[in-house]
C-alpha cells in the first residue's frame, strides 16, 4: 500500500475511536438503527476488534413502527455476526398505545424513540454509546465532538464539549454521565455508499427501488407496511417504484419515486439529485435548530 | 451534491472508481467574521456544489430574513450552525465542514478568530495539514493576524495561505497586495524557518480567485485557492520517520492469538521487522500484520491494524511499539508548551492526568518558566496559566512514557491535561524534550533506611493530617494528643499551619495557587519527618481534596493517617478564637476558606471528629485508639 485513500483515512481514523471506547470504558453498547449508516459502523466494528469480536453488544431501540424488513434484516445480521442484540421498547408507549398516526410524528418520536433510548440506557448502565451520526447531516451535528457528553439526565450542553486535539479522546466521566461516541463524525453520504460499495456491505433492500405500495401522509408518500395503517388512508395506496433514503418508522419516513435498483444506480441518483438526505424524514420539518434543541433534550 | 462531472451520468461505475483513489486533505481557516472567513467556507461549498437545492433554498430565505448581504446570498449563514450563534452572529466552537473535488476531498475546521477562543483554533490545527489566514485587504496584518499565525505554526503547521480578502474593496490593487505580503513575511522569520507561504488575493464574495484565477487581478500569477488546496503536497513526513505504534488495545480472542491493536503514529512496518516494546524495552520481531480482510505485507502511518509478535512480550495498552533501530525516547520528566483550556487557572504543584497515546499517566506541573504573549510572541513572566494562555514549562510523571518531541512526531509528543476531580480537558501540550533520561534516575542508597530509623524509635511512623475549617479545633486537638503521646515514650512533631506560614512558607498568600504550594511544601516535609520514623501531626485548614490526595500519595503506603475535624462552619465561626472570621465577613480578609474560598470535605477519611459536645481530650484519645487498634503505637 502506498498512500491511503480517503476512505482509508476515514476507516482508520473510526477504528481508532473504537478501540479507545473498548478500552477505557466500563460498559459500551453500539446503538444498532438497522439503517445503512449502523451497516457501516458495524461492519468497521468487526475490522476494528479482528480476529476477537468487539467487545459490546448491539442495542436497537425499537418504536414498534420500524418497518418489517428492518427486524428481519436486523435479526439476521446480528446472528451472522454473532453479536448479542438486545432490543429495547418502551412498554409504557405500547401500553398507551403511542404511534404516529394516533399521536402525531413530534410525540412518537419522543415518547417511542427519544425517552425510550434513556429508558435502555438507565436500565443497562451503559456509560458509552456509539451511534452512527455524521457531522454532515445537519448544522448543529458539525460543531458536536466524537466523544458527546451527556449528564445524568442525558443531557447534553454544547458549551461544555471538551476540546479534541489530535487523535486524544478524554473519556472520564463521574457516576451516573454517559458518553455518546461518533466514530462516523467525519464521513460523509457520499463516503458511506463509496464504502458500502467498496467493502460490499449488505443492507436493508428498502434502499433499493421496487414497486411498493405508497400513500400521501402529510404531503410525503409512506409505505404501507401493516394493517396499523388507518384504513381510509390505507385504501389510497398505489403501487409506485420506489426506494427510501433513510429508514425510520414506516410511517414518517417519506418514499422517493426511483428506478435505482443497484448500489451504483443509487450513488449515481444521489450524484444527480438535489435535496438533501434528511429532507425525507418528517422530524426536521419546524424550526432550522430544532435538531440541536432535541439533542439537548436527550436525542441521539 | 451536482457534481459536474459528465461521468456520472454516463458511466457511475468508471466515476466511483476515479473517486475512490481521491486523497483527503484537512485544512484550518483563520480569521473573524468581519475577514468574510465563513463567507469564503460557504463560497468554497457553493462552487464546488455541496449545496442542496432545499438548503438553497433556506439559504435564500434566511439571506433575506437576517442576512447581511441585502437581496443577495449571505454564505456565512451556511456554516453558523448552532442557534445562539446565530443570534449573536459569531462562531463560538470548532465546526468542522466536508466537500470533495474531483481531485480530492477536504475536511476543514473552521474556528473563530478572537483572542478568547485560542484554544478552539488550537484543536482545529492540531489535525490540520494547512492553515488558510483570512486578511482584509483594506486593514493588512493585524495582531489577530500573527496571534493565527503564531498557534497554528506552534501546532505544527507549515503550509499557510494568506487569503488576502475583500481585493474589491480595494480595487484590486497590487500595491496594497504586495504591501500585506511583505509586511507577513517580515513577521513570518519569527514563527518558524521551514515555512511555505502562498498568498492569494481575492474576493470570496465576488468569488474570486477561488476555484479560479479572475480577470480582475491580472497582475497575479499564482494559483486559485482551490487549485492550491487540491495540488498542495500532503507531505506525510511521518511515512518517512521511524516506525511508531502505541498499543491501543491487546487482541486476545483466544489463548492461541495474542495482538497488539494500534493506530501507526510514523513510518512503516513489514513481517520479520525488529522492533522493541517501551517502556520495558524488550525486543522482538513482527510476525504478521493482521487485518479483517487478510494480512498485510506492509503497513504504513495512519493505518489502524493489530500486529503479532515472535516473543511473549507482555507488553499492555499504552505501550509503544518502535522500531529496534531507531528507538524512540523514554523519560518522566520534560519540558513542554502548554496551551491552557480552561477557566481554573493551572496550579503549579497540582497533580493533573496526562494522556499521550494509548497512555494515561500522572503529572505535576510545575510553575511556568515563561509565559509567551500569543500577540507579539514575546515572553512574559507567569506564575501560572489562564485560559488560552501559553507558556514553556516542565513536568514530571508518575512513570516513565515512550515519546518522541512533537516538531518530529504530532501523535507521539501531543498531549492532554485532565483535571482529576472535574474531569475536564484542561490544557494540551507539546513536548519539546526530556531533562532526564529515565535510565539515569536512580537514588541516593541508604544503608540506613528509613525503617532502621523508626525501629529504633519504637515506633511506626505515620503523618496525621488533621484538616478542618479555621477554628475547628485541629491545632488543639493535636497538641492534647502530642501529649498523650510524648507520655507514651513516642517520638513526634507537629506541623501547624500558622507556624509554618512565619518561616517556611512566608512567602505564599491565600490564593488558590499559593494554597497548593503551601501544601505541597508541607507534604514534603512530613514526608522527610516520616522517613526519620517520626509520627507528624499536620494542623492544616488544606481546603481541597487534590491536595490532601497528593500529600498522600506522597507518603509511604498505609502511614497518611487523614483526620476531619468536622465542625460546621457557624460553630466554628462563633468561637472565632482569632477573630478572623470577623475581619473575613467584613472584607477585610479575602480568600477565606468557608467564607469566599470554598472547603472540600474528604469523603473517605480514616476519622472524623465531632467536636460538638466533645472535649479535645475526648477527641484526641478517640485518635490515640485508632492508631492502638492499626498498630503504630507497638514497639
Amino acid at each position: 500500500m502506498a498512500k491511503m485513500t480517503h476512505l482509508d483515512r476515514l476507516e482508520a481514523e473510526s477504528l481508532h475511536i473504537m478501540r479507545e471506547v473498548a478500552s477505557e470504558c466500563e460498559n459500551p453498547v453500539m446503538l444498532y438503527s438497522v439503517g445503512k449508516d449502523s451497516a457501516v459502523m458495524l461492519h468497521l466494528a468487526m475490522k476494528a476488534f479482528y480476529p476477537s469480536r468487539p467487545p459490546f453488544p448491539l442495542m436497537h431501540v425499537d418504536t414498534t413502527w420500524k418497518f418489517k424488513e428492518m427486524i428481519e434484516f436486523r435479526d439476521r445480521k446480528a446472528a451472522e455476526m454473532g453479536m448479542d442484540l438486545l432490543v429495547h421498547v418502551n412498554e409504557d408507549g405500547v401500553r398507551d398505545g403511542v404511534g404516529p398516526f394516533t399521536h402525531g410524528s413530534a410525540m412518537h418520536t419522543d415518547i417511542m424513540k427519544t425517552a425510550s433510548l434513556k429508558q435502555a440506557l438507565d436500565k443497562y448502565k451503559f456509560d458509552a454509546a456509539f451511534g452512527g451520526a455524521r457531522r454532515d447531516e445537519e448544522k448543529s451535528r458539525a460543531k458536536e465532538r466524537v466523544f458527546s457528553f451527556r449528564s445524568a439526565e442525558h443531557r447534553w450542553d454544547p458549551k461544555k464539549q471538551r476540546p479534541e486535539p489530535w487523535n486524544l479522546y478524554n473519556t472520564r466521566i463521574h457516576p451516573g454521565e454517559s458518553i455518546r461516541v461518533f466514530p462516523l463524525s467525519n464521513w460523509t453520504e457520499l463516503d458511506i455508499w463509496q464504502y458500502i460499495r467498496r467493502e460490499n456491505i449488505e443492507i436493508v433492500p428498502l434502499y433499493f427501488a421496487a414497486e411498493r405500495p405508497v400513500v400521501t401522509w402529510n404531503g410525503v408518500d409512506i409505505m404501507v407496511d401493516d394493517d396499523r395503517m388507518p384504513e381510509e388512508l390505507a385504501k389510497t395506496a398505489v403501487m409506485k417504484s420506489v426506494r427510501f433514503r433513510t429508514l425510520g418508522c414506516y410511517p414518517l419516513t417519506g418514499a422517493v419515486e426511483s428506478t435505482a435498483s443497484t448500489l451504483e444506480e443509487i450513488i449515481q441518483e444521489m450524484l444527480l439529485t438535489t435535496t438533501s438526505e434528511r429532507q425525507g424524514r418528517v422530524i426536521d420539518a419546524d424550526q432550522a435548530a430544532s435538531m440541536e434543541k432535541k439533542k439537548q433534550e436527550g436525542y441521539f | 451534491m451536482r457534481l459536474t462531472d459528465d461521468l456520472i451520468a454516463s458511466d457511475i461505475g468508471a466515476y466511483l472508481q476515479k473517486h475512490e483513489d481521491k486523497s483527503l486533505l484537512r485544512f484550518i481557516t483563520c480569521g473573524s467574521v468581519d475577514d468574510g472567513k465563513s463567507t469564503l467556507i460557504g463560497r468554497l461549498l457553493y462552487d464546488s456544489k455541496m449545496i442542496f437545492e432545499d438548503q438553497l433554498a433556506s439559504l435564500e430565505a434566511d439571506s433575506k430574513r437576517v442576512g447581511t448581504q441585502g437581496e443577495n446570498i449571505d454564505f456565512a449563514l451556511l456554516v453558523d450552525g448552532l442557534a445562539a450563534e446565530r443570534e449573536q452572529g459569531i462562531t463560538i466552537d470548532v465546526a468542522y465542514r466536508f466537500f470533495a473535488t474531483d481531485k480530492r476531498k477536504f475536511i476543514v475546521a473552521d474556528t473563530p478568530g478572537h483572542e478568547q477562543y485560542t484554544r478552539n483554533m488550537a484543536t482545529g490545527a492540531s489535525t490540520a495539514d494547512v492553515a488558510i489566514l483570512m486578511i482584509d485587504a483594506r486593514k493588512g496584518i493585524l495582531t489577530q493576524t500573527r496571534r493565527h499565525s503564531f498557534i497554528t505554526t506552534l501546532l505544527g503547521i507549515r503550509r499557510l495561505v494568506l487569503a488576502v480578502n475583500k481585493m474589491d474593496l480595494v480595487d484590486y490593487s497590487e500595491q496594497v497586495f504586495n504591501d500585506i505580503v511583505e509586511d507577513f513575511y517580515d513577521f513570518a522569520d519569527e514563527l518558524a524557518t521551514d515555512l511555505e507561504i502562498q498568498p492569494i488575493p481575492m474576493s470570496a464574495l465576488a468569488g474570486i480567485n477561488i476555484t479560479e484565477t479572475s480577470r480582475e487581478t491580472d497582475w497575479y500569477d499564482g494559483p486559485s485557492l482551490m487549485d492550491y488546496l487540491e495540488t498542495v503536497p500532503i507531505g506525510d513526513k511521518r511515512l518517512k520517520a521511524p516506525f511508531r505504534m502505541p498499543v491501543q488495545w491487546v487482541n486476545r480472542p483466544n489463548l492461541d492469538f495474542r495482538g497488539f491493536s494500534g493506530q501507526i503514529a510514523a513510518g512503516t512496518v513489514k513481517p520479520g521487522d525488529l522492533i522493541k516494546t517501551l517502556p520495558s524495552g524488550r525486543q522482538s520481531t513482527i510476525t504478521r500484520i493482521v487485518t479483517a480482510t487478510g494480512d498485510l505485507d506492509e503497513a504504513i502511518a495512519g493505518q489502524s491494524v493489530t500486529l503479532t509478535l515472535a516473543d511473549e512480550v507482555d507488553s499492555s495498552r499504552g505501550d509503544v511499539i518502535v522500531s529496534a533501530d531507531s528507538p524512540a525516547e523514554v523519560s518522566d520528566q520534560f519540558q513542554v508548551r502548554v496551551l491552557w483550556m480552561s477557566d481554573t487557572p493551572l496550579l503549579p504543584g497540582r497533580r493533573y492526568l496526562l494522556k499521550i497515546g494509548a497512555k494515561t499517566v500522572t503529572a505535576t506541573i510545575n510553575a511556568p518558566k515563561y509565559g509567551i504573549d500569543i500577540n507579539t510572541l514575546n515572553d512574559m513572566p507567569a506564575k501560572t496559566l489562564e485560559l488560552n494562555q501559553i507558556g514553556v514549562t516542565t513536568l514530571s510523571l508518575d512513570q516513565a512514557i515512550a515519546f518522541d518531541p512533537y516538531d518530529e512526531n504530532r501523535e507521539m509528543g501531543g498531549f492532554i491535561l485532565i483535571d482529576r476531580q472535574s474531569n475536564d480537558t484542561v490544557g494540551l501540550g507539546m513536548i519539546d524534550f526530556a531533562l532526564r533520561r529515565a535510565s539515569n534516575i536512580h537514588w541516593q542508597a541508604i544503608d540506613i533506611d528509613r525503617s532502621t530509623l523508626a525501629e529504633q524509635k519504637g515506633q511506626k511512623p505515620a503523618v496525621l493530617w488533621f484538616t478542618g475549617l479555621s477554628g475547628s479545633g485541629k491545632s488543639t486537638i493535636a497538641n492534647a494528643l502530642q501529649k498523650r503521646l510524648f507520655a507514651l515514650g513516642k517520638h513526634t512533631f507537629i506541623l501547624d499551619g500558622d507556624n509554618v506560614r512565619h518561616g517556611l512558607n512566608r512567602d505564599l498568600g491565600f490564593t488558590d495557587v499559593d494554597r497548593v504550594e503551601n501544601v505541597r511544601r508541607v507534604s514534603n516535609v512530613a514526608r522527610l519527618m516520616s522517613d526519620a520514623g517520626l509520627i507528624t501531626l499536620v494542623s492544616f485548614i488544606s481546603p481541597f481534596r487534590d491536595e490532601r490526595q497528593m500529600a498522600r500519595n506522597l507518603m509511604a503506603d498505609g502511614e497518611f493517617v487523614e483526620i476531619h475535624v468536622d465542625t460546621p462552619l457557624d460553630v466554628a465561626e462563633s468561637r472565632d478564637v482569632k477573630g478572623l472570621y470577623k475581619k473575613a465577613r467584613a472584607g477585610e480578609i479575602k480568600n477565606f476558606t468557608g467564607i469566599d474560598s470554598p472547603y472540600e470535605p474528604p469523603l473517605n477519611p480514616e476519622l472524623r471528629i465531632n467536636t460538638v459536645g466533645q472535649s479535645p481530650e475526648d477527641a484526641a484519645e478517640t485518635i490515640l485508639d485508632f492508631l492502638k487498634e492499626k498498630g503504630f503505637l507497638s514497639d
